[in-house]
């Protein structure tokens, strides 16, 4: 129970802290956080597939790219498209996506999940990149940005800024509700053990599509106000670049928690903009990629449960036991498959060894 | 005497990998009130046999019918749906959860509604109740707000029962549920078993003859795939096929 | 098209599918007899590259040596640094789960990038072929096809089947195949299977890298060519099959043919063609097109 009350106040705290944040800052400062604001959205609909249910993705950026270009190329060049279809639209086009590339992988497991969905991710990245459909590697920009009647001008920073604290907070409690019901429980005993779920009953195939359009359409709502933000797109947005970066987020916040999704956005976003300061590390600034990759590295190595679960580690090593749990992640469990060196005509299982 | 109302019924199943045939021809029928067990050496077709009747896996020939029903083609989670419940020679539970979430949890199956996703999944109350009333039957009330994965070896056995219980099945499948287990809570389980006779129809896949003989109703006996005997356990056991295959000379 | 140009682009297919299929099966090797995943296996690729371009004139100054000494230097540069590499970062991977390993190797390619760069600089370079490859063969009336690209083509024959031979007739293969299903007995029966897997994965690494140099003058070095190269193997493995050498084969041809012979007739869709068949044979085939055992 404390350890509830503890989250809870973390999230209030938080969320009241980014609230109050465009008071105290500059218009840097609130381009910033919008932006992080925007990988957090991101990374929560990351969570939900890689955290909730196991799932691990590598293409996710395909949604959070095709988000982004849906709103540029169904807003028109002269008049302010409106939030209240505009929005919608965008999710359902990344969700589309999702229940394409769902329907063709999700009945595969681990390593093999792992690639497809990082070349159904490249082949989002080439319509792009390579047909006149998205404006080639140029990219195309956000003429008029959209809005919502009289109320909401998202041209304006500060209402950008309240928009997508607003879209974060409803995102993260919708998947909170989602975590907690049945749906979101039988997501779980898929996590932890599938074979069980579906000796109870439950045809899991459908619950693992469900999570992935859902998740897709979120990251088709972060892809939205990306694009809503920057004013252009262009197909680095679907790179798989992307795609590891939002899954390094979760991880170094801390896979399986929805604050983590929160931690890791901040934590990722403001550790590229420590490499890439030029104040602290001048010339060699433009080589942050290699800085990046030794901390993912290192975060990978030395904090297995994320920054969420360092509290937890510390209090491990005073006491000087594991405290005991048994969470297992069973996402990718099994030995790995064996290479065929030789052509068998009699394929015979292990049950039978 | 009302006739025996058999509840699964597999005929002539047959399954071939390649050129080597794991199952050959078995047929058996599951009886309301009846525990039926099946044993045999090690590679006798055990686990085939029992993945087959719970629709892990396909059959190269035969038919299975669960309440009269031909379930052949049916996927493992329909089947469990319509009745069968199954539990696994290694602990198949949820070892990060509580026991009675894992009670809980397999109970929504029943129920599952996935749609509400606004309420919370601990308002369900058919499956808190089942997963409450699962827990007592396999003796596991004291221990529901305990981690699953810190449960006891004899504890996590009775946990696999309590999981197919939640589930209200008619027929259970029971791989090896004594593996593992010293005499006290072989005694446990046993009693346990003879409790769900009544209202169940029972496949035991054991090794544990003395336990086999004390409680099965009707014992079938595989070698090779195939049996080579089935009947009453005095009928088995005096079979001279089944001495010579299996029990030895010394019986 | 004319006879002579279809035959050029199925020779270009054929050169392009088996230089694939040699990086694609170091991969598949080090992921089937170690279940590791590596994602900087395209790095090896871009490192052998870059190595056929930077180590030319300093094995010429040196050696008096040409293309041919580059290759074998690079070749034992390439063991070097496989076990290095093995011992320093990726035994530490073999029993963490993929998604570890995954992100772990991505940082991994962030590095090795970053390092090139350092080093090497972000230009994009040519390299010659040797004066004795250099010529063409003539085919049909006019054309003519380039000996360098059969050179390339023969030097993956010989390699992926050099690597099944050794797999299959040696002791030492065989001993690798046993550490691969049974850690445990290897080790017993007093087996080094450390080093067992060191070997493999030096292979692994020294297989990436010639067909890096191999490629080079025809592929030209240019940064990210790695990831490119990367993500068509998994392409490769996720058609083929996963753990499946025979699959991988069959897929790396198909791709050949599909990505050459598309990148002429439809040069707009050519990028997207690749995927569009592998849609299309997850379609038909949920777990590609050979399931391995």
């Amino acid at each position: 129970m404390a350890m509830e009350r503890s989250k809870f106040l973390f999230t209030t705290v938080a969320f009241a802290a980014l609230a109050l944040y465009p008071f105290a800052a500059g218009s840097f400062g609130i381009d910033l956080v919008t932006k992080i604001m925007v990988y957090a959205v991101f990374a929560l609909s990351l969570e939900l597939l890689v955290g909730t249910t196991g799932l691990v993705c590598f293409g996710q950026a395909a949604f959070f790219g095709i988000g982004a270009y849906a709103t540029v190329l169904l807003s028109s060049p002269t008049d302010a498209p409106s939030l209240a279809w505009l929005l919608p639209a965008c999710v359902l086009a990344a969700a589309a996506y999702a229940l394409f590339v769902g329907a063709l992988t999700l009945r595969t497991k681990g390593v093999y999940f792992i690639m497809v969905t990082l070349a159904f991710a490249q082949m989002a990245y080439y319509v792009v990149h390579d047909t006149p459909l998205g404006g080639g590697t140029d990219g195309i920009y956000l003429t008029v940005k959209p809005v919502l009647g009289g109320l909401l001008d998202l041209d304006k920073p500060l209402a950008l800024y309240g928009f997508t604290l607003g879209a974060l907070v409803a995102v993260f409690g919708f998947l909170a509700l989602l975590g907690r019901s049945r749906f979101g429980r039988a997501l779980a005993g898929i996590r932890v053990n599938e074979q069980r779920m579906r000796a109870t009953g439950f045809s899991t195939y459908p619950y693992k599509l469900a999570a992935f359009v859902i998740s897709g359409g979120i990251a088709g709502l972060a892809g939205f106000l990306f694009a809503v933000k920057d004013g252009f797109v262009n197909p680095e947005l679907m790179s798989w670049h992307l795609s590891g970066a939002v899954l390094i987020m979760i991880i170094l916040g801390g896979l399986g928690h929805l604050r983590g999704a929160l931690i890791g956005a901040f934590a990722f976003a403001l550790l590229q903009e420590l490499f890439k300061s030029e104040a602290i590390f001048g010339d060699f600034a433009k080589h942050w990629q290699l800085g990046l990759g030794l901390t993912i590295i290192a975060s990978v190595a030395l904090l297995p449960r994320g920054i969420v679960g360092v509290p937890r580690q510390w209090r491990e090593r005073l006491v000087g036991r594991r405290i005991a749990t048994t969470e297992v992640r069973h996402e990718l469990a099994g030995p790995p498959p064996r290479v065929n060196f030789r052509v068998r005509s009699a394929e015979v299982p292990n049950e039978l060894a | 005497m009302s006739s025996p109302e058999v509840l699964l019924h597999g005929r002539d199943i047959t399954r071939r990998w390649g050129g080597l045939v794991a199952v050959n021809k078995v047929s058996l029928a599951l009886v309301r009130g009846r525990v039926h067990a099946v044993i045999g050496t090690n590679g006798a077709g055990k686990s085939t046999l029992i993945n087959i009747l719970s629709g892990e896996i396909e059959p190269s020939d035969g038919q299975v019918a669960l309440l009269g029903e031909d379930v052949t083609r049916w996927s493992q989670p329909r089947r469990a749906r319509a009745g069968l419940g199954r539990s696994y020679q290694r602990n198949t539970i949820y070892p990060s959860f509580t026991v009675f979430e894992n009670c809980r949890l397999a109970a929504q199956a029943r129920t599952p509604q996935p749609w509400v996703w606004w309420r919370s999944a601990q308002r369900c109350e058919a499956s808190t109740a089942a997963a409450r009333a699962a827990a007592e039957r396999a003796g596991l009330s004291a221990l529901l707000d305990r981690e699953a994965g810190l449960l006891s070896h004899g504890q996590k056995r009775q946990l696999e029962i309590a999981m197919c219980l939640a589930t209200a099945p008619q027929v259970l499948l029971l791989d090896e549920p004594l593996a593992g287990m010293g005499a006290e809570e072989t005694e446990r389980m046993l009693a346990l078993l003879a409790e769900l006779k009544h209202g169940h129809a029972i496949l035991l896949v054991e090794h544990d003859m003395d336990a086999v003989f004390r409680i099965a109703d009707e014992i079938t006996v595989m070698v090779n795939g195939a049996v080579i005997a089935s009947g009453t356990p005095d009928a088995v056991r005096n079979s001279s096929e089944v001495r010579a295959a299996y029990l030895g000379e010394g019986h | 098209m004319d006879l002579a140009t279809f035959l050029i682009q199925c020779l270009n297919a054929l050169q392009y599918g088996l230089l694939l299929f040699l990086v694609a099966s170091g991969l598949t090797l080090i992921f089937g007899i170690m279940g590791v995943i590596n994602l900087a296996h395209g790095s090896f690729y871009m490192i052998g590259a870059y190595m056929a371009y930077a180590l030319a004139p300093i094995v010429g100054s040196t050696f008096g040596g040409g293309f041919f000494a580059t290759l074998g230097v690079g070749v034992v540069l390439a063991v070097l640094l496989g076990y290095v590499l093995e011992w320093a970062f990726f035994s530490f991977l073999y029993q963490r789960e993929h998604l570890q390993q995954v992100l772990m190797t991505y940082g991994l390619i962030l590095v090795f990038e970053e390092l090139r760069s350092l080093l090497l600089g972000d230009d994009v370079h040519g390299v010659k072929p040797p004066d004795i490859l250099a010529g063409t063969l003539p085919l049909g009336e006019m054309m003519t096809y380039p000996v360098y690209r059969l050179f390339i083509s023969g030097v993956c024959l010989l390699l992926a089947l050099g690597m099944y031979l050794v797999f299959t007739r040696t002791r030492l293969g065989m001993m690798i195949r046993a550490g691969s299903a049974n850690r445990e007995m290897v080790q017993s029966l007093g087996i080094d299977i450390k080093f067992l897997y060191r070997v493999v994965f030096a292979a692994g690494v020294a297989v990436a890298v010639v067909a890096g140099m191999v490629a080079a003058p025809v592929a030209s070095v240019y940064p990210g060519m790695g990831n490119t190269v990367l993500i068509i193997c998994f392409v490769v493995v996720v058609i083929g099959g996963i753990g499946s050498i025979r699959g991988a084969l069959l897929a790396s041809l198909v791709i050949g043919v599909v990505d050459t012979f598309g990148t002429v007739l439809l040069p707009q869709a050519a990028g997207v063609l690749v995927y569009v068949l592998m849609a299309l044979i997850l379609l038909w085939k949920p777990d590609g097109l050979f399931k391995a055992g």
